[in-house]
């Protein structure tokens, strides 16, 4: 846009002043958004910071305590996620809305509030006008279940289109995306942006932002930080911005010499409940002293290696070696049994790892209770145990027996990883370790994963974000659609090596 | 959906407050039931009065209270184990039949045993009954992952109408004159009296202390506990998890049964297919109202067994049909019930013009 045009053109959303409370929780604080028309803006901010919230308002999902909210200049009260389409507002939520045993093209009519009677033809060719229009490439008879990620996230960005949205909310749009399918995204929101329409992308990826974005706003705890031109401003005022401090983001690497491997999977598959090849043919080694990366697109096959390699899920054939010895088939009760010292952080923290409910102590039980001896529960020594791991990670917490759902996401991981690296691990497997971390607490997990490298454990690292991958480990293994893609020295490939070889290309190991 | 209430989850209730909430509910409870009750020309005032001094008034009724204490604390905590392992055992009812009917067996073909022996005996086949009882849906859930409430309330029905067929056939006493009953058991078969009250009392706490050390001191009752918060977390931290399943509803059973050897001995003296009145569902709501904590249950299902006497002594003395006892029953019970929910959440009245849509915000 010129100087002259954005100086008498209205914004497409002006919120002024924005507040909304879950309780006596401020999860939005006096909060002022403008977007023009043809304007790509990042809302960026950390979990918890109020950008879902905030956006919800604007979707009708949520109504605010006091406020106002403009669309093109006109002040309007959502009652509902109707109004807010009847205004021209469209969100693509993270976790897709589709119905999977239907058509795209029946996707798109679903609930749109079409007459009685379909003209199919008339909606072909609507779809086709708007797929040509702004670069979204969709075959209108395909199944959504038949779709690759990026084709349903483009599905619903073109639902939204044709129930007429010319402001267009995205909530994390590139977390299951590869480098490639967010290149396409890229290119379909500068589409949008030239055809005049107004796109706010939630996010809490830096490249990303300073990629698409014309401006960003920065949310912190509920309250804006400020909003800042893309052209001006680097990624080190809006993680300043994002944390309220100033963070190191170095992630130290070490190389350490490799000796006989302390893990090696051989050809190990494994069969879902659809019949299909969850992990085909997967073979690798770990060695002591190194961290090696897992990438792949969610789904690939991550939360089926690292526990069947825990021994929480059955393979249908391969073997696993740990120390020489064949542990495939053996539960986590043998493993534990054995002696075998295997650390596991799984994905679902709360719903794996650690019981919700429970306080610290009686976390630390969990994988103490078997080996004491006699029918009686013993505290003493895993109230000691907590004491140690609550100062040595510095886990803020009340006290020990607080129930650990109650502290924060960080410090849910602290506890978990701090009780896995006191029984001094020999393998650690974790899987997104730092999942919805913020960027403080997510530096100290890649420290305390050193500390472990440096000792000579073998790491298992299933990561999400790729520069952290390539930074962080030592090797990156590549899983698509259960099989291994490759296995690259993360010195000295790229990312878009590595998303090459997510999407299913074959490598060189 | 538009509500001008705004919902928000508690996370701490101060004692005070949790007192404060349970008078108003018990105040409410007895409004409301008056209103009931003045709807049937009954004076409100006395019907409570009548209710408190029927269950507490002399010697004889508190011991009649206490008589109904006594299976209702045993069932709960029975009920207890397997609801803390989110196993929703429905089926207590059933249980107490398999138990009393296991009892009555060896009481009936054995009567003859001096009592130092065949009460043992007679315990120990109805633990072994309730638990087999109970076992047979947590095998179903634990290998094949059935449906536990269903399951467990069907085999309710197969029990009653199996001691319902022996009542009218195969074990009805001859000497009844036709009567559908089953002999009496001899003298050698019932639980002494210790202190004017049979010894099922002693039971009671002694059950109650058992069941409170079980589930917070030893190993299982810990892997019960992991059990029920997270079947996922239970198998990565290696636990077995089918034996425990199994291992916990067959004490859950097994107290049921023990149930209905108390009440087929020391209170019936044989078997009846009306045996365990209830028990068995009751025990459902007072183990839930203690939080599932044994030593609440204790106090809880003292309390409701006043409710219990109190209601059946105003059917007699006031001449009341049972259904208004009934009706003031339930009254009391659905606001104390209802008390529970204030209890865990906080409702605060927005008014119309502030109305949000409904809805519980977990932080």
């Amino acid at each position: 846009m010129t100087e002259q045009d954005a100086e008498n053109r209205i914004p497409a959303i002006e919120m002024r002043g924005i507040s909304k409370a879950f309780g006596s929780v401020v999860a939005n604080k006096d909060i002022s958004l403008t977007v023009m028309p043809g304007e790509i803006h990042s809302l960026l901010g950390e979990n918890g910071a109020g950008k879902s919230t905030l956006m919800n308002m604007l979707s009708g999902i949520y109504r605010p305590d006091s406020g106002f909210v403009f669309v093109n200049g006109e002040e309007v009260h959502f009652a509902s996620p109707k109004d807010s389409i009847a205004m021209g507002i469209g969100m693509i939520h993270q976790h897709f809305k589709l119905v999977d045993v239907m058509s795209a093209r029946d996707n798109i009519i679903l609930g749109g509030g079409t007459g009685f009677f379909l003209n199919a033809k008339a909606l072909d060719s609507r779809i086709r006008e708007l797929s040509d229009r702004y670069g979204l490439d969709i075959n209108p008879a395909k199944k959504v279940y038949e779709m690759s990620v990026g084709e349903k996230q483009t599905l619903e960005i073109l639902k939204v289109l044709y129930r007429g949205a010319r402001i267009l909310i995205m909530d994390e749009p590139t977390a299951v995306l590869t480098p490639q399918e967010i290149d396409r995204l890229f290119a379909i929101v500068r589409n949008m942006k030239n055809e005049g329409c107004a796109v706010v992308i939630i996010t809490h990826k830096l490249g990303e932002v300073m990629e698409i974005s014309d401006r960003i706003t920065v949310l912190r705890k509920g309250e804006s930080i400020g909003t800042l031109e893309t052209l001006r401003t680097e990624p080190n005022t809006l993680i300043e911005m994002m944390v309220g401090r100033r963070v190191d983001l170095s992630i130290r690497r070490e190389t350490l010499p490799h000796e006989e491997p302390l893990l090696r999977l051989d050809g190990v598959t494994v069969i879902d409940k659809d019949k299909k090849a969850a992990l085909d043919q997967v073979s690798f080694d770990v060695f002591p002293g190194e961290i090696l990366g897992v990438a792949g697109v969610a789904g690939s096959g991550q939360k089926e290696l690292c526990e069947t390699i825990a021994g929480l899920q059955h393979a249908e054939k391969g073997r696993i070696f740990f120390d020489g010895a064949n542990i495939l088939g053996k539960s986590p009760r043998d493993i534990i049994r054995l002696g075998i010292r295997m650390g596991f952080i799984p994905e679902d923290r709360l719903g794996m790892g650690l019981v919700g409910s429970m306080d610290i102590v009686h976390n630390i039980i969990l994988k103490e209770y078997q080996s004491q001896k006699g029918i009686v529960l013993r505290r003493g020594p895993s109230a000691e145990k907590a004491k140690r791991i609550v100062e040595r990670l510095d886990i803020l917490t009340p006290s020990i027996y607080t129930p650990v759902s109650r502290l924060s996401g960080g410090n849910i991981q602290k506890v978990l990883l701090g009780r896995e690296i006191d029984s001094a691990p020999k393998v650690l497997i974790t899987a997104y370790p730092v999942r919805g971390l913020d960027i403080g607490a997510s530096y100290r997990i890649y420290d305390l994963l050193n500390e472990q490298k440096e000792l000579g454990v073998g790491i298992i690292f299933v990561g999400e974000d790729l520069d952290v991958l390539l930074s962080l480990c030592d090797r990156v293994l590549v899983l698509s659609g259960g099989r291994i893609t490759g296995l690259l020295n993360a010195a000295t490939t790229t990312k878009e090596e590595i998303g090459y070889l997510m999407a299913g290309g074959q490598g060189a190991a | 959906m538009i509500s001008p209430v705004r919902i928000t989850k508690r996370d701490n209730v101060p004692p005070r407050k949790t007192a404060f909430i349970l008078t108003i509910s018990i105040v409410l409870a007895l409004i409301f039931s008056g209103i009931v009750l003045l709807f049937f020309d009954l004076d409100p005032l006395k019907v409570f009065g009548t209710i408190v001094t029927g269950a507490l008034g002399t010697p004889m009724r508190i011991e009649q209270t206490l008589i109904k204490a006594i299976p209702l604390t045993i069932a709960s905590l029975g009920i207890l184990v397997a609801f803390k392992m989110k196993f929703w055992n429905i089926g207590g009812e059933g249980q107490i039949m398999m138990g009393a009917l296991c009892a009555s067996y060896v009481a009936l073909n054995h009567g003859d045993l001096p009592p130092s022996v065949l009460l043992p005996l007679m315990a120990a086949a109805s633990v072994a009954g309730g638990g087999v009882w109970a076992l047979i849906p947590a095998a179903f859930k634990a290998k094949m992952g059935t449906n536990e409430t269903i399951f467990t309330l069907m085999m309710n029905y197969i029990i009653i109408k199996i001691v319902m067929y022996l009542q009218y056939g195969p074990w009805k006493d001859p000497a009844s004159k036709g009567f559908p009953k089953i002999p009496s058991f001899s003298e050698n078969a019932v639980l002494p009296d210790v202190f004017g009250l049979h010894i099922g009392w002693i039971f009671m706490i002694v059950l109650t202390i058992a069941v409170f050390l079980f589930m917070g001191y030893t190993k299982k009752g810990y892997e019960i506990t992991v059990v029920g918060e997270s079947l996922d977390t239970a198998r990565y931290a290696g636990m077995n998890v089918p034996v425990i399943i199994m291992v916990a509803m067959f004490i859950s059973g097994g107290l049921l049964g023990f149930v209905g050897f108390v009440q087929a001995s020391a209170i019936e003296k044989t078997l009846t297919w009306g045996l365990s009145s209830n028990y068995g569902f009751t025990a459902i709501i007072t183990c839930w109202l203690a939080r599932l904590n044994a030593i609440t249950t204790l106090f809880v299902c003292l309390a409701f067994a006043l409710l219990l006497q109190g209601a059946s002594y105003i059917q007699l003395s006031m001449n009341v049909s049972s259904s208004i006892a009934d009706v003031v029953q339930g009254v009391i019970l659905f606001f104390v019930l209802g008390s529970d929910f204030f209890l865990r959440y906080k409702v605060k009245w927005v008014g119309l013009k502030n109305a949000v849509e409904a809805r519980v915000y977990h932080d």
